[in-house]
This record gives C-alpha cells, structure tokens and sequence, in this order.
C-alpha cells in the first residue's frame, strides 16, 4: 500500500479541491471561475469513462465525443418538441426520461458500433471508430429541424426532482457528485472479476482467450459501459452550455478526450480527471498569457498548446499523475 | 433517368476518387512502410493548396505554382519526418495519432497567422476556366477533366515506382521487413525521410488541384482525411492496389448518393420522407458501405499479403 502513497494523496487532493473550489467561487462571486470548472467536470466524466475502455482494456476508441453529443442531443431534442410540438410521445422537460434516453441511445450505439468495430483491431480500430462518429456527426448535420450544423438551443433545462440546474451552484454540485460516482464507478469495475479479465486482454489477449474467457465479450460489455457513461456527461453538457450542435461530436473532439485521458494517465483512476482539469486550465492559461503580451495574438493559442501536447507525447508518456507514482509501481 | 446528369456526376465522383486516391496513397505508404499514423496528412493536403496559391500569386502562372510547390512540399514533408515522426517510430499508434493531433493544431494556426483568416480563391488560366462538350449534350468542366486525367497518371506513375523501380524494391521490402533492409546496407532513415516527402508530395497535389474548385482554406483537410480513413480502411490498410480501387468507389458512390439517393428513394417511399431522409443518408453512405464491409471483411478488401 505504501508504495503507493503519494499517487494516492494527490488524487485525494485533486478531488477534494474539485469538491471545494468551485463552490467557494460562487459564493465570492466568480461565476466565470465556476463555470470553467463545470465544463472541466462535465469532460472529466466523459474522459473517465473513456479512460475504462482505453486505459484498462487498450480500446483506442477514437469516437468517444459521439456519445457526448448524442447525451445532449438526447435532451435538446424531447425539450424542443415540448416547446414547439410535434412527436408527442418523446417531447418532455423531464430530465429523468430525457438522461434515461441519453443513457439508453448511447448503450445501443455502442451496442452496435462496437459489435463490428471489436471484430477489427489496432489502427483499424481507431480509424473505424472515428469514422462512426462522423457518420453521426453527419446524420446531425443533415438534421434541418434541429438546426443542421447551426446546432440547437435548449431553452428550458432538464427538470429534475430536488436540484435545479438553472442554479449554479446546485448544477455544479450535481455534476461533481457525478464524476465521484464515476471514478469511484470505474475503479470498482476494473478491481473486480469483470475487469481483471478486461486488464488481462490488454495484456495479453491470446493468454486470455486460452485460459477460456470470451475477450470479445468482455470489450463489447465495457464498450457500452462506457458509451452510457459518456452520453450520460453529455446530457450534463447540454445542460449545462444550454447548446448542442454536430462539432460537439466531431473526431478532433474525440481526439481532445483522448488527449485528457493520456495527459493525466490512462489506467488510472484519477488520471482522467487531472488530463481534463490541465486540458481545459492550460487552454486558458495560455491564452490569456499571450494575451497579456500581445493582445491580437491571443487567438493564435493552439499554436503553443499544438506543440506542447507534442512535448508529452513525446516526453511524458505515463501522463502527468506518473510522475506522483514511486518507481517501483511503474515496472 | 437523366442519363446526362448520371454521366456528369460519375465523372465528378471520378474526380473525388482521384483525391481521394492521392490522399489515400501518401497515407498507405507511409503507414505500410513506417507503420507510422499520419492525423496531419490532412494538413499537409491543405499546405499543398496555400503554398500553391501563394506561388501561383507570385508567377502569375497556376501551373509554374504547381511545380514550384512540389519540391517545397517534400521539403516539408521531409521536416515534419526530421523533427517529430522519425523519434515516435517504436512507440504505439496511439502516440502517432496523438502527436499528429498536436501537428494539426501547429499547422492550422500557422495557416491562420501567415494567410489569415479568410480561404484564397485561386484563379485558373483562362483556357482551363471553361467547359467542354465530351458527348452530345454533355458538358463538362476541363479543369475537373485535367484533374481526373492528371490523379489517374500520378496513380500509373507510382505503380510504376513501386513496383519497377530501385526506390519501389526498397519501399516495398522496407514494408515487408525493415530489419532485413537495414542490414543490407541501406539508409533506412533516409529511406523514410524520403517516403514521408513522396507522401507529403502526393497530399500536397490534391491540395493544389483542387485549391480552384474549392479555394484553400483553414482546416480543409480536417473532413477530407477521414474519408481518406475510410478508403485505406475499406481498400485494406497498406495495399495500395485497395486504395485505389476503395478510392474510386468511394468517391462514386458518395457522389452518386448525393445526387440520386432522393429518387431511388421516391420509388418506394411518399415524396416527403424520401426528401427528408435521402440527405442525412447519403451523407452517411459511405460509412455505412465501410461498416457493411468490416462486418463481413474485418481486414478490408484487399489486405496486402505481407505483415
């Protein structure tokens, strides 16, 4: 356990500053602090979930921003028939149908996305995974009544019983206590049975298969784990910016989660969250820095950040939270 | 059916075959040889249309700008395998993929800082600008021709290279075995060096030929690389026989999608619903066509036989 120790501390201090800054910001009156740090937590639980499939069990899935969108989708679309009728059966405010949804659609998409993708494996895996979120990146541009590429407004926010997401502090608290239940959610899968053989497929898979376990199986259960848990931050998300359009689910955004999940440390349980705090922090810091020397640079920001994603690639491939392991956990 | 919009529109799916192939060929060798994943191919197909626009500014000649941009695509082709490929070779694809994905940040926000933001319009030589008359009643714009007659005789041209020439031999035996290569004596990071370049070269040219059409602009290579995906993915990644003949039914059929899908749909469905899912369908078409391929094809079409 010991061994172990300082990993463990860090990420207890990650969370538990997670837990208290951001409320501590509302109270003095920083919404903008605050509504940074809902964005983080949203795409924390996004990049958590897609750690399970890409840290545990080696699925280099790049298609995970599909599910985000069709999480938000999931709620703009029922709120807009509510609001303007048509298609009675899904229109509704209620946010326990519209997240149910959210849930339901994205578990069968990955259902069935990773039905054929799983059958493929290494680069073929990513290439085809990216190109089935842009077939739905597609279908929601070609969607004309709900805003094609100009993307729709969620006028009124998902109803929920006890919270109100229209107050900030409550939305905030709701989606933390969703990205604890996620961590918390994730690191009891992979120590369990289930993802013992999910860990020993990404080792070594033929070991694995020779011992008798259905590897395939196992993936495509984690893969629709994590897809539900994905839609499940995006209808957060569409919540929360009260705006959903197709280039939420386009590749380059799954190509950010990923980015979150290898930045922080995949396989880990708070890597995730650190990938998506840094990720999100350095986009603002680095532009507001080159603000600060010359304002009319400000919007050449992806220039700096392009090369330092490069530099840890390159130089710090365990991620960040790697650094806070002892060396002996690392062999 | 209209027989004269059939004809033209196979020979603008033609025409986004040939791209595509020239896309699609710089990403088979470089990831059949290096087994290296090239996100910011993308990008360098849309380097290929600015600098070809600047050149073609500056000589005044759309051609001149052409062959002036040839060699300073394999420059940079060659820099981008210098500086950041040739040191991510051992690591996984995902180190690829990610590390690219920071080179498309790189490259579009140097786009946007040396040619601002707005596309550039590159003008046609005026004999080039018009159109032709192929078959009775049937117009066709020359320049579209030239890109079709000009995608298909780089494609003969690499077939030739790779497989009657010396570079070709050592291509295809550094895809086959790399150690081996080495071994024998020859240059193997020159070797990649120069294979990246022939990459960036082939990227770059459909960059600039379709820069007219289109007008280069930030990104544009974004949408384009993945269809490009698509085809080495449905051809068999590393076969460029696939990538050719992947290419040219992709392009046909997503050309074809577009323009025919609503009537075949009229046929067995009320005018409304055929208007409204004749578009969201086509647009999906051709990732559809790809997953029916990997359900029964996991390897695509035509794997190639090493590896």
């Amino acid at each position: 356990m010991s061994r172990n120790l300082n990993h463990r501390i860090f990420s207890i201090i990650i969370m538990v500053l997670l837990g208290i800054l951001p409320p501590i910001f509302i109270w003095i009156g920083e919404p903008f602090y605050a509504d940074l740090a809902t964005r983080i937590v949203c795409l924390a639980i996004a990049a958590v979930s897609l750690n399970l499939i890409l840290g545990y069990g080696g699925m280099v899935s790049f298609g995970h921003a599909v599910f985000i969108g069709i999480g938000a989708y999931a709620v703009s679309i029922p709120s807009y028939h509510a609001t303007y009728g048509e298609w009675d059966a899904i229109a509704s405010y209620n946010g326990l149908f519209q997240f149910g949804i959210a849930i339901g659609l994205s578990a069968i998409f990955a259902l069935i996305v990773g039905a054929i993708c799983l059958r493929t494996k290494g680069v073929y895996f990513i290439m085809i995974t990216m190109a089935f979120s842009q077939m739905m990146f597609f279908f929601f541009i070609s969607q004309e009544t709900y805003g094609g590429d100009d993307g729709l407004t969620i006028d009124i926010r998902s109803e929920l019983p006890l919270i109100s997401m229209d107050d900030p502090l409550q939305m905030y608290l709701l989606c933390y206590a969703s990205l604890v239940a996620a961590v918390l959610f994730v690191r009891m899968i992979v120590r369990s049975r289930f993802g013992m053989v999910l860990r020993g497929g990404m080792g070594n898979e033929e070991r694995m298969r020779m011992i008798g376990y259905n590897v395939y199986l196992y993936r495509l259960v984690a893969y629709v784990i994590s897809g539900a848990m994905a839609g499940y931050a995006g209808a957060l998300l569409g919540n929360f910016t009260t705006f959903i359009s197709p280039e939420m689910m386009d590749w380059t955004r799954s190509g950010e989660l990923m980015f979150m999940v290898i930045l922080g440390g995949g396989g880990t349980s708070v890597g995730p969250v650190l990938g998506s705090i840094l990720f999100i922090g350095l986009e603002f810091v680095i532009e507001n820095a080159i603000a600060l020397i010359n304002h009319d640079w400000a919007k050449y920001w992806h220039l700096p950040f392009g090369a330092f994603l490069i530099a840890v690639v390159l130089f710090v491939p365990g991620g960040v939270i790697g650094l806070f392991k002892s060396k002996e956990r690392k062999k | 059916m209209d027989y004269v919009l059939l004809l033209t529109q196979t020979l603008n799916g033609l025409q986004l075959g040939v791209l595509l192939f020239l896309l699609a060929s710089g990403l088979t060798l470089v990831f059949g040889i290096m087994d290296f994943v090239n996100l910011a191919h993308g990008s360098l197909y849309m380097m290929g249309a600015f600098i070809c626009a600047t050149l073609t500014f500056a000589t005044g000649n759309f051609f001149l700008g052409i062959l002036l941009a040839i060699p300073v695509m394999a420059l940079l082709g060659y820099a981008v395998e210098f500086g950041l490929a040739r040191w991510l070779y051992t690591r996984d694809h995902l180190s690829h993929v990610l590390a690219t994905f920071g080179l498309i940040l790189i490259f579009d926000t140097l786009v946007q800082i040396i040619w601002g933001e707005a596309g550039i319009v590159v003008p046609l030589p005026e004999w080039l600008d018009g159109q032709v008359e192929i078959l009775p009643g049937v117009v066709f714009p020359i320049f579209r021709l030239l890109i079709i007659g000009s995608g298909l005789s780089i494609a003969a041209g690499l077939f030739w290279l790779v497989n009657y020439t010396r570079l070709g031999m050592l291509i295809r035996a550094g895809a086959s075995n790399r150690t081996m290569v080495s071994a024998l004596g020859i240059d193997i990071q020159m070797l990649f060096g120069l294979v990246f370049a022939l990459g960036a070269v082939l990227a770059g040219i459909a960059g600039m030929l379709i820069s007219p059409i289109t007008e280069a602009e930030i990104g544009m290579g974004n949408g384009i690389i993945i269809t490009a995906f698509v085809v080495i993915i449905v051809g068999g990644i590393g076969s460029m026989k696939g990538a050719f003949i992947a290419a040219m039914l992709i392009g046909l059929i997503d050309t074809l999608g577009r323009s025919f899908l609503d009537d075949a749909f009229k046929l067995f469905m009320t005018e409304n619903s055929a208007e409204t899912a004749a578009p969201a369908v086509s647009a999906m078409l051709i990732y559809i066509l790809m997953a029916i391929i990997l359900a029964v094809r996991p390897q695509g079409l035509f794997p190639p036989k090493v590896r």
